[in-house]
């Protein structure tokens, strides 16, 4: 969940694709001409032998490895073992330590503090390091929580972030450090970390929960796991990325590499640090909502309790403070990071700036806190809490009934989401099933290499191959089919908004805020409605994914759009083309690596919440993993999510566009 | 200062606060399994930890134990929301002090109960659960036929819907639940399909949506559950339940064709806690209601629109009869 951090990712991808698309374009239709060739010799030596030896058109049974009775064996031995064995004892033990006395050190600062104390420092950090208005906005998220109802839980999720990002940016600048000064450490991570940013959150639970039991400590390092590459990317590239001129210079004046990495390389990458810390933030947030499954705490265990009573009121009260948490944190940091661009530190008023800033931040905070203490009130005034489950509820109760069935000429919504599974979700499934896998490996294989290059194709025909092996290939391939129909449904209407949204500044202002809130919004909150209109099975979910994938396809197209070349469209205009012509011949050609940009993103996002859809009856690999993390079965959850880690890797090598975007991704 | 002095100085201030937090655990052995949740007791009072599921029933036991705990014993209560078989594992580590409703899970039982000996059983709560196949009443009322499990084919094709194909839909919940609902479909030779809702919100709402239309449906379902009180549901006479047969299945669960046991259901606490945990485990030892009592809260939290603490509080003050009698006496 990139709030802020999905344009400048576009707009880099654009940048050093835009000046070489076209002879490019034409060396790669002739060259794509020659790699289907290539395939189809392959196919035909090959197919044949595949079919002679194994018959059907699942994956055959030979060619798999049952994995689930050592899986079995070691999930017990763990559990038996966990207060025995030293490594436990002596190292995870001590790390599962750390991780609670730092959190809770943090929680019992943030109690002390009170919620005035709490309000006001974060309030005065916001106004010194990213300006007046933002420090606006957090003033009013921090009431705004309050007024909820929900400032305990906001204080357990603020603890666990703190103490999660500041790990995730401790070991991502440290893995980036290294990257981005040993080469060979820079091709071995790059291609990993890669890797990491494209897999589902949920993938991630399991392993952890494997060691550590559920727990803080579990959901704490699978937030870290998950949120501290793109850290290290973005410090790696930044280092990497440094004036070669500046620090020539440096070097002839006789720094010591030390000296030329603090004073040149370091603060010459400070953009890309920051970009680091304000993506690490997010993913960090998003991750600790879906770690409630394996007790979080906090918010995020406010919305998934609610849910399990179908609670969407309650569901949302929890959601807010989670959406208003990533909102200012994300525009703190991303405001941070505008500002190191001028040169000129100036932030707020004059009294704010040097030591005397900090001085005073800590001051006032310090004399709220006291205050509060004084007034009796540590934890927000219950009587000034407001309660919008009920209206929530309501609303929800009011569009169920008006909209789930039987509303004239245009159906229900149950009807539209009973016609998708029939006519689209049905078909699908059942001829990717159908589909002999030497076929679907080699259409694989030919996407793949057809988009990227071979060793992209490789990949992806590895990790497809490896699903067969691990013995899930027909739930993977209903996940497929699940991904394939919401990711259709999601580049229409995300194209099409997005083509509006590039041609008017107005709707794209409108737009702005709303993309903000349905990209910060956990996925959990969008299941339960989501079951209610469109009925329990896979419609649901894709459904909940399309909302999802939304934002990141509508902003990256928009942002594509806008950055086609003016003169082109001017030129276009004086030939007399109309404005659909333009759209059609000049546009969208030109803005086509931003289009297989927003593929790629809305691959990889659809995947992640068709994964949570297990939860409403999605089937296939995500209620595999709900099942396993649910069971404590871990050998059916791991395999499944070994088999989700595969097909996301797949999706997204089928459909990286040839030049690698250099950051930017969504859950 | 310099940007680059300020982000040096925090990255040793971070590193400072690693370093001290894992030296602060670093003396000697460091056993995971006997640690807390750090949000636990954070007003530094006596503090009990209580498991919560998913099911509302479950929530209703920790929502008037909680009550209680807290207003007549001056505890102070966490809960965590954890699934049935990874409570046991939580259970055992001590990250939570007890169970208040477990459904049986012998594998479970005989690990840490009868083998490691880190979780004491600790009696049954009073409410007998059962599990089984349930249609609404107004369908049954019309059908009489369906409420036995020989005549559910003639009717699968009343029962389709776009997730069941061709056969007939039987909606079962949350993967957790113990089900043997796909071995019995096969076993029994009927033309139905299990859908699995994924959870156990999602079949309710699904219920409701259901009932809403008055649609005919099947489902998985267990007692006591409080949406019988919104949509009266009758329940499908399955092949009867047999020690032979619960033996059979117990060998292999494929092999399982007769209805689900009637459970009483268990507490059970980690076994310190249970040793040592003063007035509150007394307390708790004591916990034993009705399935109405349990009902009456339930309702009063899933549609009532009340939050667990307020159906708490609505319950107690209605039967103080009920609840004297867990209180420990005092010495």
């Amino acid at each position: 969940m990139s709030t802020a951090s999905a344009p400048p990712a576009a707009q880099r991808g654009l940048g050093a694709d835009a000046p070489k698309s076209g002879p490019v374009q034409a060396l790669l239709d002739r060259r794509g001409l020659a790699k289907l060739l290539l395939l189809a010799v392959a196919a035909a030596v090959l197919v044949p032998l595949a079919h002679a030896t194994w018959t059907g058109g699942g994956w055959p049974s030979a060619l798999t490895v049952d994995v689930s009775g050592p899986l079995g064996k070691t999930s017990d031995w763990i559990i038996d073992n966990r207060d025995s064995h030293w490594l436990f004892v002596y190292f995870l033990g001590h790390l599962s330590n750390a991780v609670v006395l730092s959190v809770r050190a943090v929680y019992l600062v943030l109690l002390a503090l009170g919620w005035t104390g709490v309000t006001a420092g974060v309030t005065l950090l916001a106004w010194r390091v990213a300006g007046p208005r933002i420090a606006a906005t957090a003033l009013l998220s921090f009431l705004v929580s309050g007024a909820l109802g929900m400032w305990v839980p906001t204080m357990q999720t603020l603890a666990l972030m703190v103490v999660a990002v500041l790990a995730s940016v401790a070991v991502g600048a440290l893995l980036g450090l290294a990257a981005g000064l040993s080469d060979r450490l820079f091709r071995i991570l790059r291609p990993v970390l890669d890797t990491m940013q494209v897999l589902p959150a949920f993938a991630y639970l399991l392993p952890v929960v494997l060691v550590f039991g559920i727990g803080v400590p579990a959901a704490l390092l699978a937030t870290v796991v998950y949120a501290a590459p793109p850290m290290a990317r973005l410090t790696a590239l930044g280092l990497r990325g440094a004036d070669a001129g500046v620090l020539e210079a440096v070097a002839s004046l006789g720094a010591t590499g030390r000296q030329r990495l603090l004073t040149a390389r370091l603060p010459l990458a400070r953009k890309e640090l920051l970009l680091g810390v304000n993506q690490t933030i997010m993913m960090a947030l998003s991750m600790v909502v879906i770690a409630s499954m394996i007790g979080a705490a906090g918010l995020g265990d406010r919305v998934y309790q609610a849910l399990a009573s179908v609670d969407v009121g309650a569901a949302l009260a929890a959601a807010v403070p989670i959406v208003l948490l990533a909102i200012v944190m994300d525009r703190t940091t991303a405001a941070a990071g505008a500002r190191l661009g001028a040169d000129t530190a100036t932030g707020g008023p004059a009294w704010l700036r040097g030591w005397r800033a900090w001085a005073g931040i800590a001051a006032v905070t310090a004399v709220l806190a006291l205050l509060g203490r004084l007034a009796g009130s540590l934890v927000w005034p219950g009587a000034w809490a407001v309660d919008i489950a009920r209206p929530v509820n309501d609303f929800k109760g009011w569009m169920v009934d008006h909209l789930y069935s039987g509303v004239p000429v245009i159906g229900g919504t149950a009807d539209w989401a009973a016609h998708f599974t029939n006519w689209v979700l049905n078909p699908l499934r059942d001829g990717l099933t159908a589909l002999p896998w030497y076929g679907t490996l080699l259409v694989v294989a030919a996407l793949a290499w057809l988009i990227g290059t071979w060793r992209t194709a490789l990949t992806a025909v590895l990790a497809m191959a490896a699903i067969g092996v691990l013995g899930v290939w027909k739930p993977s391939m209903n996940t497929l089919s699940q991904v394939l129909a919401a990711l259709a449904v999601t580049l229409v209407l995300g194209f099409g908004v997005g083509i509006l949204a590039a041609g008017s500044k107005r709707f794209e202002a409108i737009l702005r805020p709303v993309l903000d809130v349905m990209q910060t919004m956990p996925q959990f909150v969008y299941l339960i409605p989501v079951v209610a209109l469109f009925a329990v099975g896979r419609a649901p979910a894709a459904a909940a994914a399309v909302v999802y994938a939304l934002p990141a396809v509508i902003r990256i197209t928009t942002q594509g759009l806008r950055q086609v070349d003016p003169a082109a469209m001017e030129s276009a205009r004086s030939l007399g083309a109309t404005r659909w012509q333009m759209l059609r011949q000049v546009q969208l050609p030109l803005a086509r690596p931003a289009l297989l940009l927003a593929v790629n993103q809305g691959v990889v996002l659809v995947l992640a919440v068709v994964i949570i859809g297990g939860l409403v009856g999605g089937g296939a690999l995500g209620y595999d993993v709900v099942t396993g993390l649910a069971t404590g079965d871990l050998a059916v959850g791991l395999v499944a999510g070994v088999a989700i880690v595969c097909l996301g890797l797949m999706l997204d090598r089928v459909t990286q566009p040839t030049e690698r975007r250099t950051t930017g991704k969504g859950a | 200062m310099s940007r680059t002095r300020k982000a040096v100085l925090g990255t040793t201030v971070l590193a400072g606060t690693v370093v001290l937090s894992l030296s602060l655990s670093a003396c000697g052995k460091a056993d995971m399994t006997k640690q807390s949740s750090p949000f636990a007791a954070a007003k530094g009072s006596k503090s009990v930890t209580l498991s919560v599921q998913t099911w509302v029933g479950a929530q209703s036991n920790v929502a008037v134990a909680k009550y209680l705990l807290e207003h007549r014993l001056g505890y102070h209560v966490d809960t965590v929301q954890v699934d049935e078989i990874p409570a046991w594992d939580a259970l055992s580590q001590g990250r939570v002090d007890a169970i208040l409703e477990d459904w049986g899970h012998p594998d479970q039982e005989k690990r840490y109960v009868k083998d490691k000996k880190t979780i004491t059983a600790g009696g049954g709560n009073g409410v007998t659960g059962h599990i089984g196949w349930w249609v609404p009443k107004y369908w049954a009322d019309k059908h009489p036929e369906v409420t036995n499990w020989k005549n559910l084919n003639k009717v699968a094709k009343q029962l389709r819907t776009s997730e069941s194909g061709n056969k007939g839909q039987l909606m079962d919940g949350s993967p957790s639940y113990v089900t043997n609902d796909k071995a019995l479909v096969k076993n029994l030779g009927l033309n139905y399909e299990v859908v699995f809702a994924g959870s156990e919100a999602a079949q309710i709402t699904q219920i409701q949506q259901f009932a809403k239309q008055k649609k005919p449906f099947l489902t998985y379902w267990y007692e006591p559950q409080w949406l019988f009180n919104q949509v009266p549901m009758v329940e499908v006479k399955l092949p009867k339940y047999t020690d032979a047969c619960a033996e059979k299945g117990a060998k292999d669960p494929q092999s399982i064709d007769c209805a689900y046991p009637t459970t009483p259901l268990q507490k059970y606490f980690n076994t310190e806690f249970a040793k040592s945990g003063g007035s509150a485990a007394a307390f708790l030892k004591n916990f034993k209601w009705t399935k109405d009592d349990q009902n009456e809260v339930s309702e009063a939290i899933a549609s009532g629109g009340l939050s667990a603490d307020e159906a708490a509080k609505q319950w107690v003050d209605k039967h103080p009869d009920v609840w004297k009698r867990w209180l420990p006496k005092k010495k």
